[in-house]
C-alpha cells in the first residue's frame, strides 16, 4: 500500500506539449507511471509519444478514465488549469507550477471546497511512490520502496532527505512536496493522517521551513493523533525577517513563522527534532 | 513588492479612499514649492523610506511656517534613517512627502492581508491606533476586530458594519467608514495586494475618516498583469547586489556573514545557510539558482557571489535532480575562469550526473576543495574561514 498513488493510477498532464511537461511527462513514463493522456488548448488530435492530445480536460477524461492529473501551464494560467481538471472530476490535481499569484489560489481553493478533489501544491516537486507511480520532477532514481512516508515543503531539500534514507537502507513508502507557496491545497496534516492509516508506512519524515504555522498546527496533529514514530526537520532558522527566501511562502512576518517556534513545538508535541541536516539519515534509523 | 507611502496614497484617492492632501518632493525648492501649494499651515514633512517606525526615528515632523519646512526638508534629504525596520544601517533618505495637517479627533488601525490558513482576506482593525500591532495582538488581542472575507463573495455590508461599530465610531463617520472599507476591500483585490495598512487611520474634528499613513504590498507573482504598477518599482530602496541578480532570475538575498553559498532549491539553500552557522561561520547570502538552473545562470550567481568583498569563502551545495551535476559543474568552470576565484572555494554535490560534475571540476585545474557530504562540507568551510 501507499497514498493517494499506486500502480494502477490513471495520469493526464496539463501542458503535455510545452518543454518542461514533454520531459517530465517523458521522466515519468520511464519510470513506470501510466500516462494516458495530455491536454494542450489547440492540439488535440496530436500524439505525443504515443499519448493523446486533448483540447480539454473534460474530454481526456471522458476519453481515457485518467483520474490524476500533473500541471505544467504558466503561473498566469495556472487556476484556470486546476478548476478545469477539478470541475472534470480528476480526483488528484498535482500542480507543478512555480509563481501563481496567491488571490488566485485563494478563489481557487475556495472552488475546490464544493469539489470531491485533492490538490497537491502548486509550487512543488509533486508525489511519488517508489517503483509503481511518480507524478512529478523528482529524480527516481533515489527512492527506493519502503515503509518511510516523506512529506515536505522543499523539493531539492527533499531529494537530500530521500537520497540519505536510501543510502542507509530505508525505502519510502510514499514521498510528497506539498509545495513552498503561503496557500496549497494539501497540507501537512491531510498527509500525516493517511500515513498513520496507511499499515505500510511504519514512520514519517516531515520536513518543513519558516513561514506560517502550517508546521505548529501539524505538531499539535501529530501529539493527539498520530502514533507512529515522526522525525522533524526546519530550514531557515538563519533567515533574516521580513525577506521572503525563495519560496513565496517562506518569509518571518513579525514574531510569526519562525523557525525557533517550530522546532519548538516540534519539541513539545514529541517530535524527533534533527537539528543537522547532514544526519537526517541517521537519525531516522535510530528512530525507526 | 513595496511602494512608498505618497505612492499608495496617490492610489487610494484613485479609488475614492480618502486622504490628506499632499505632495511628493525630492528637493528642499519641491518641498517649498509643495508646501506653498497646499497653501496653508501646519504641514507635515515626512521621509520616504520602505520601513515602518519612520516618526519615532525622526523622519516624520511638523512643519508652522515655509522656513520650518525649509530647514527640516534640508535636514531630512540625505539623512540616514534607523528605524526598527531597518536594521542599523538604516536608509538614506532621498524623497520626501508634504502633507496638510490635519486637526485629529481620534486614531485607529486599520489592514487587509491574506491570510494563509483560512485561504480568506482578513480585515484587521484596531481602537488602538498608531501603536504597534503585534504589540496589541499579544498583550490585548480583544482589542483586535477580524473580520474574514470569502473572495468569492467579497466584503458584505454586515461586515462593513460589524468593523464601523467595533471601533465604536460617532453614527456621524459610519457611512464614510463604510464607504472607506468598502474602497479599500476594492483597491486590495484589483491590485493583488498582499497587505494594505492604514496606522493611523484618523476620525477628524469635523467627523471623517481618513487615511494618514499607507503601507502596501503587492504580490510579486502578479505583477505580470499590473505593468502599471512596475513603474512604482524604487531601486533606490533594494541591495544592488540583490537588483543585479533579479535580471538573471536568480533569488538572492544580501545577509552579514562572510560564507557566500550557491545552492539549487529555496529550501535546500536555507538548510545549508543553517549548516554553515551550526559549523560555526555565518552566511553571507541566500542564494537559490532554481531547480533547473541553466549553465548561464550559475555562471552569473557565481560571479554575483563573488563580487562580494565580505566574502571569504564560498560553499556550493547541489542536488541535482532537474539540474544536472554536469551542466552545473560548467557553469562554474567557465565563471571560475572569466573571474577567477580568489578565496576557497568548497564544492559539494550529488544526484544526476555527479561522477561527471565531479571529473569536470578536478579536472579543470581551478583550486577547488571537494566535500564527500553535508557534515563535511561544513567542517571545511568552516576551517576555511576561522
Amino acid at each position: 500500500m501507499s497514498i493517494f498513488v499506486n500502480k494502477n493510477t490513471k495520469v493526464l498532464v496539463q501542458g503535455i506539449t510545452g518543454n518542461e511537461g514533454s520531459f517530465h511527462t517523458r521522466q515519468c513514463m520511464a519510470y513506470g507511471t501510466r500516462v494516458v493522456a495530455g491536454v494542450t488548448p489547440g492540439k488535440g488530435g496530436q500524439a505525443m509519444d504515443g499519448v493523446p492530445v486533448f483540447n480539454t480536460v473534460a474530454k481526456a477524461v471522458q476519453e481515457t478514465g485518467a483520474d490524476a492529473s500533473l500541471i505544467f501551464v504558466p503561473p498566469p494560467f495556472g487556476a484556470d488549469a486546476i478548476m478545469e481538471a477539478a470541475d472534470a472530476g480528476v480526483s488528484l490535481i498535482v500542480a507543478i507550477t512555480e509563481g501563481i499569484p496567491v488571490l488566485d489560489m485563494v478563489k481557487v481553493k475556495n472552488f475546490l471546497s464544493s469539489k470531491k478533489c485533492r490538490l497537491i501544491g502548486p509550487n512543488c516537486p509533486g508525489i511519488i511512490t517508489p517503483d509503481e507511480c511518480k507524478i512529478g520532477i523528482m529524480p527516481g532514481m533515489i527512492h527506493k520502496k519502503g515503509h518511510v512516508g516523506v512529506v515536505s515543503r522543499s523539493g531539492t531539500l527533499t531529494y537530500e532527505v530521500v537520497d540519505q534514507l536510501t543510502r542507509l537502507g530505508m525505502g519510502q513508502s510514499t514521498c510528497i512536496g506539498i509545495g513552498g507557496d503561503p496557500v496549497n491545497g494539501t497540507h501537512f496534516i491531510d498527509v500525516l493522517s493517511a500515513f498513520e492509516a496507511d499499515p505500510e508506512t511504519h514512520g514519517m519524515v516531515m520536513v518543513g521551513e519558516i513561514g506560517g504555522s502550517a508546521e505548529e498546527e501539524a505538531a499539535a496533529y501529530i501529539r493527539a493523533h498520530v502514533t507512529k514514530p515522526v522525525v522533524g526537520f526546519i530550514a531557515g532558522l538563519t533567515a533574516p525577517p521580513g525577506r521572503r527566501m525563495g519560496h513565496a511562502g517562506a518569509i518571518i512576518s513579525g514574531s510569526s513563522g519562525t523557525g525557533e517556534a517550530k522546532i519548538q513545538a516540534f519539541k513539545e508535541n514529541g517530535i524527533h527534532v534533527c537539528e543537522n541536516l547532514g544526519r537526517i539519515g541517521q537519525i531516522c534509523k535510530e528512530t525507526f | 513588492m513595496k511602494i512608498h507611502e505618497y505612492q499608495a496614497k496617490h492610489l487610494f484617492a484613485q479609488y475614492q479612499v480618502p486622504v490628506p492632501e499632499g505632495r511628493p518632493a525630492f528637493s528642499v525648492a519641491e518641498a517649498v514649492s509643495a508646501a506653498r501649494e497646499l497653501g496653508g499651515y501646519p504641514v507635515v514633512v515626512k521621509a520616504q523610506i520602505h520601513a515602518g517606525g519612520r516618526g519615532k526615528g525622526g523622519g516624520v515632523k511638523l512643519a508652522h511656517s515655509e522656513e520650518e519646512v525649509e530647514t527640516l526638508a534640508g535636514q531630512m534629504l540625505g539623512m540616514t534613517l534607523v528605524t526598527h525596520q531597518t536594521g542599523p544601517e538604516g536608509r538614506t533618505v532621498k524623497k520626501l512627502f508634504i502633507e496638510a495637517g490635519q486637526q485629529i479627533q481620534k486614531e485607529f488601525y486599520l489592514s487587509l492581508l491574506m491570510d494563509r490558513a483560512t485561504a480568506t482576506v482578513v480585515i484587521m482593525a484596531s481602537k488602538d491606533g498608531g501603536m504597534d500591532i503585534e504589540q496589541v495582538a499579544a498583550t490585548t488581542p480583544e482589542r483586535i476586530i477580524k473580520v474574514h472575507v470569502n473572495p468569492l463573495m467579497g466584503v458584505q455590508g454586515y461586515q462593513l458594519r460589524e468593523v464601523g461599530f467595533g471601533l465604536e465610531l460617532p453614527s456621524a463617520a459610519m457611512k464614510g467608514f463604510s464607504s472607506l472599507l468598502s474602497s479599500l476591500y476594492k483597491f486590495f483585490m484589483a491590485n493583488d495586494c498582499t497587505l494594505v495598512e492604514i496606522n493611523p487611520l484618523i476620525l477628524t474634528s469635523d467627523d471623517q475618516v481618513m487615511a494618514l499613513d499607507a503601507k502596501v504590498d503587492f504580490d510579486s507573482n502578479a505583477l505580470f498583469r499590473h505593468k502599471d504598477l512596475l513603474k512604482l518599482r524604487d531601486l533606490d530602496e533594494e541591495d544592488p547586489m540583490e537588483v543585479e541578480a533579479s535580471k538573471y532570475n536568480l533569488n538572492y538575498i544580501n545577509l552579514d556573514g562572510n560564507v557566500g553559498n550557491i545552492v539549487n532549491g529555496a529550501g535546500l539553500a536555507m538548510a545549508t545557510m543553517d549548516i554553515i552557522k551550526n559549523a560555526g561561520a555565518r552566511p553571507a547570502n541566500f542564494m537559490d539558482v532554481g531547480g533547473g538552473a541553466s549553465a548561464e545562470q550559475v555562471e552569473n550567481a557565481f560571479r554575483i557571489i563573488l563580487a562580494d568583498t565580505k566574502v571569504k569563502a564560498v560553499l556550493i551545495n547541489i542536488f541535482g535532480g532537474i539540474l544536472r551535476c554536469d551542466v552545473f559543474a560548467r557553469g562554474v568552470v567557465d565563471a571560475a575562469k572569466k573571474t577567477g576565484v580568489t578565496v576557497p572555494v568548497v564544492v559539494r554535490m550529488e544526484g544526476t550526473n555527479v561522477e561527471e560534475g565531479r571529473r569536470i571540476l578536478s579536472e579543470s585545474g581551478l583550486n577547488l576543495t571537494s566535500a564527500s557530504d553535508l557534515s563535511d562540507a561544513a567542517k571545511k568551510i568552516a576551517a576555511a574561514v576561522n
